[in-house]
């Protein structure tokens, strides 16, 4: 049992290669276009391409034995390895390849090792599914693409909705793709282990899987395996490549290449078409790669060839011819190594060793029907229950979780608004001070307008009564003397002192806050001195600081020079520069 | 997956929001009308309408962007469908925008000049009454967008003879202006002309989507 493993291990592999690679050409469109996610894509793809490898699967792995029946394990195993690893090397290199050539190279590779003879009338069966193929897939996709266009012409379906529609179609045609990707490529996965297949039949109840089946379902598992770990990045690279196309055309694109597959590996169709008198279609596993290229073109030709990336097209055939080629060879040597070097019998027609020793010890074992209806019942009702309860806590889960996002948006909302509040209050708070201290100078200009009117009138008066005396005068010196004095009164008052003193004291007001901060620094400076210095830093020039301080212009240029070196300056030293950054 | 409930929402919406710019371009229309007969209270009334629906297109505007992007609904074209949505929603912020600088800068125009204001308000309506079907129809038969657009062409370039002629007629012949006063009217000019220029880029953008959507 573990040397049967152990030999169809190199199936694994292949089947992991071939999901890595092939379920790209059914969801690539939809994965690269981000209209699915990989992780629904990868699950569809896994729970269908198993589903037709199970129930579906028969026939092309079948036909791949009469090209050439590999009847021994260890030859199985070499062949499906070289496979695989051709295939794996060209899907490193995120070349788009044919698992189904890269098989028939190695079972060609062995026939001609072996000295068996190729049945060349089932190679040309195959080779021509090669052309078959793709030709169908481009008629399929060209015929869909036409009535696909001509539907949503005439049925106007609003955007969105047809957004909706399409995901649906593209999660169901992508289901039917991996169905019939699983059908039709599971033989070349597991094709060459069928004649060592346990002989064993599991029931299970609704259905019931044979020793042929069991082993595909581990190749169907193998391919989901490879799905999950190494497809996403073939996806977007054939998504954003050479399938970047319309939704619509990628549905119409899968749909072909599902189709074109189930029907080379349909037995019923095949029995349908011989019933209706026409030829039927061979069951063989075709490429899918190939059948994607034949359904883009069919729809490229359609549009007029505008979507297509020739250079990618070029690409991909030429890997078409490489690699049966290129597998053959490297069937053929590895062949020469197992059979030499390792002793191993590659074909039954040699002396049997370990492999064929092998077989017989698994079937008498196996050779009895196991009843699973029980245990499958219990399984799946504790994997019901399972589910149950881990959705209900990750709904519960959920819930509390847009609780405490709903939470924090309100405490978020609720800081922004009291931010803006005390913004408001404080803006608010600076108007009132700044009104406050504008309506207190409003005050005090009140009353000094008030006291100037009173002092104005009363100085008017003053003189009013002078002249009537010096009216009254008799002798013209006296008169003379009182006008005089009169002129004398008129000069001193126009020095203006008052005005001037008011207008210091406006002057000081607004030059609080740099006076408190003078004093502080300089405590020893007099008061004409700190007078002096406020008036320089309102920018005032010599002739209007003098004339407020009454004084001459030439005593504020000395006032200045002693102001200068109080404050400890130099001769090179600004002044006005010093008293604004005071 | 199976249910349209997000997506028939997402239309609703959509839906919602080119009647609310549907309807501001009328009202902006009657708004101009109403200072020009100086029926000061009415165009008041059409100045708070126009607010209340342009916010409101936001508001939807918003909430479609938010369904498009949180549902992942139509990967492929949410962006152009966001791009055409910025530019309608442009259309209705101009004519608000035009609509309050009348209201605060209160331009003077010449009781002449009246039938040709009337005229370039009715004219640029036209040509954004005429690019929101296109826009509509871009969501369900976007073959049809071609047929509708060219509509917006002939009613933009109607409108850049109109504006000439208000321009050529209070710089050449209105001797009486001041100089201030023809630029005003200038300015007004091409504030109301922006409408139709804004239709032009829906329709630019329009067709570009419809060759994108055609299959």
């Amino acid at each position: 049992m573990l040397l049967f493993l152990i030999f169809i291990s190199s199936g694994l592999f292949l089947g992991w290669s071939l999901g890595g690679n092939d379920t790209a050409n059914i969801f690539g469109s939809a994965v690269g276009s981000k209209m699915l996610s990989f992780k629904k894509a990868a699950i569809i793809a896994s729970i269908f391409v198993i589903i037709g490898a199970v129930f579906q699967g028969r026939g092309g792995a079948e036909t791949l034995n009469a090209l050439g029946n590999v009847d021994a394990l260890a030859g199985g195993f070499t062949v499906t390895l070289c496979a695989a690893i051709v295939v794996f090397t060209m899907t490193k290199r995120s070349l788009p390849v044919s698992t189904s050539q890269a098989v028939v190279g190695a079972i060609i590779g062995w026939t001609f090792f072996t000295g068996h003879t190729t049945d060349t009338r089932v190679l040309g069966k195959i080779v021509s599914t090669w052309v078959t193929g793709p030709l169908l897939g481009m008629a399929f996709s060209a015929g869909l693409f036409v009535l696909t266009r001509i539907f949503l012409r005439k049925a106007k379906i609003h955007v969105i909705k047809l957004d909706h529609y399409i995901r649906v179609s593209l999660i169901l045609a992508g289901a039917f793709g991996a169905y019939s990707l699983g059908a039709n490529n599971i033989g070349n996965v597991m094709g060459v282990f069928v004649s060592a297949a346990p002989d064993v039949v599991l029931n299970f109840g609704l259905f019931s899987l044979d020793g042929v089946q069991l082993l595909f379902l581990a190749g169907g598992l193998a391919i989901a395996v490879g799905v999950f770990t190494y497809s996403e990045k073939v996806m977007n690279t054939v998504g954003n490549g050479i399938l970047s196309l319309s939704p619509e055309a990628a549905i119409v694109v899968v749909l072909s290449h599902g189709l074109v597959l189930f029907l080379f590996s349909s037995a019923s169709f095949s029995e349908f078409l011989k019933s209706v008198g026409l030829p039927p279609l061979p069951l063989v596993p075709v490429s899918s790669t190939q059948v994607i290229i034949g359904s883009v073109l069919g729809i490229g030709l359609i549009k007029g060839a505008r979507e297509i990336k020739l250079k990618t097209i070029f690409g991909i055939v030429a890997g078409w011819v490489a690699t049966p080629v290129i597998s053959g060879i490297v069937t053929f040597f590895m062949l020469f190594f197992v059979k030499n070097v390792f002793d191993l019998q590659v074909t039954a027609s040699e002396p049997v060793k370990q492999a064929v020793e092998a077989a017989p010890d698994i079937a008498p074992d196996l050779l009895r029907q196991v009843n699973l209806i029980m245990p499958g019942i219990l399984f799946l009702a504790a994997l019901i229950i399972f589910t149950l309860v881990f959705l209900v806590f990750k709904q519960q889960k959920l819930r509390l979780k847009a609780e405490n996002e709903l939470l924090t948006q309100q405490n978020q909302l609720f800081a922004a608004q009291k931010t803006i509040n005390e913004f408001e209050i404080n803006a608010i708070q600076r108007e009132k001070t700044m009104l406050e201290t504008k309506l207190e100078l409003k005050r005090k200009e009140f009353a000094n307008a008030a006291l100037n009117l009173t002092d104005q009138r009363t100085y008017l008066d003053k003189i009013l009564n002078e002249l009537e005396l010096a009216k009254g005068e008799d002798s013209s010196d006296k008169i003379r003397k009182k006008i005089q004095d009169i002129q004398n009164h008129l000069r001193q008052r126009m020095t203006f002192s008052g005005v001037k003193e008011n207008f210091y004291t406006q002057v000081e007001k607004v030059h609080k806050d740099f006076l408190l901060k003078l004093e502080n620094r300089f405590p020893q400076l007099t008061e004409n001195e700190k007078k002096l210095t406020t008036l320089t830093r309102m920018n005032l020039s010599t002739k209007e600081i003098a004339t407020l301080m009454n004084i001459s212009a030439k005593s504020v240029e000395v006032a200045r020079y002693r102001l200068k070196k109080t404050f400890g300056l130099s001769r090179a030293d600004n002044l006005i520069q010093f008293i604004h950054n005071i | 997956m199976l249910t349209f409930k997000h997506a028939t929402k997402t239309i609703e919406l959509i839906e919602h929001f080119m009647t609310q710019i549907d309807e501001g371009v009328l009202v902006f229309q009657e708004g101009v009308k109403n200072y020009l007969a100086e029926n000061s209270q009415s165009f008041s009334d059409n100045l708070r309408t126009l607010s209340n629906l342009e916010t409101e297109a936001d508001i939807a505007k918003r909430k479609i962007e938010n369904l498009l992007y949180t549902r992942s609904l139509m990967p492929q074209l949410r962006g152009d469908i966001m791009r055409l949505l910025e530019d309608l929603d442009n259309i209705i912020d101009l004519a608000k925008t035009s609509l309050y600088q009348f209201d605060v800068e209160v331009p003077y125009i010449p009781a002449e000049l009246h039938p040709e204001f009337i005229k370039l308000t009715e004219v640029n309506v036209a040509a954004v009454e005429t690019v929101i079907p296109a826009a509509r129809a871009y969501f369900r038969d976007p073959e049809s967008i071609k047929e509708k657009i060219h509509r917006v062409y002939f009613y933009e370039k109607e409108v850049d003879k109109i504006a000439m002629t208000i321009k050529r007629k209070a710089f050449q012949e209105m001797t009486n202006l001041k100089l201030s006063e023809k630029f005003h009217l200038r300015y007004f000019t091409l504030h109301i002309e922006t409408l139709s220029d804004a239709a032009e880029k829906v329709a630019d953008l329009l067709s570009i989507m419809a060759i994108k959507r055609t299959m």
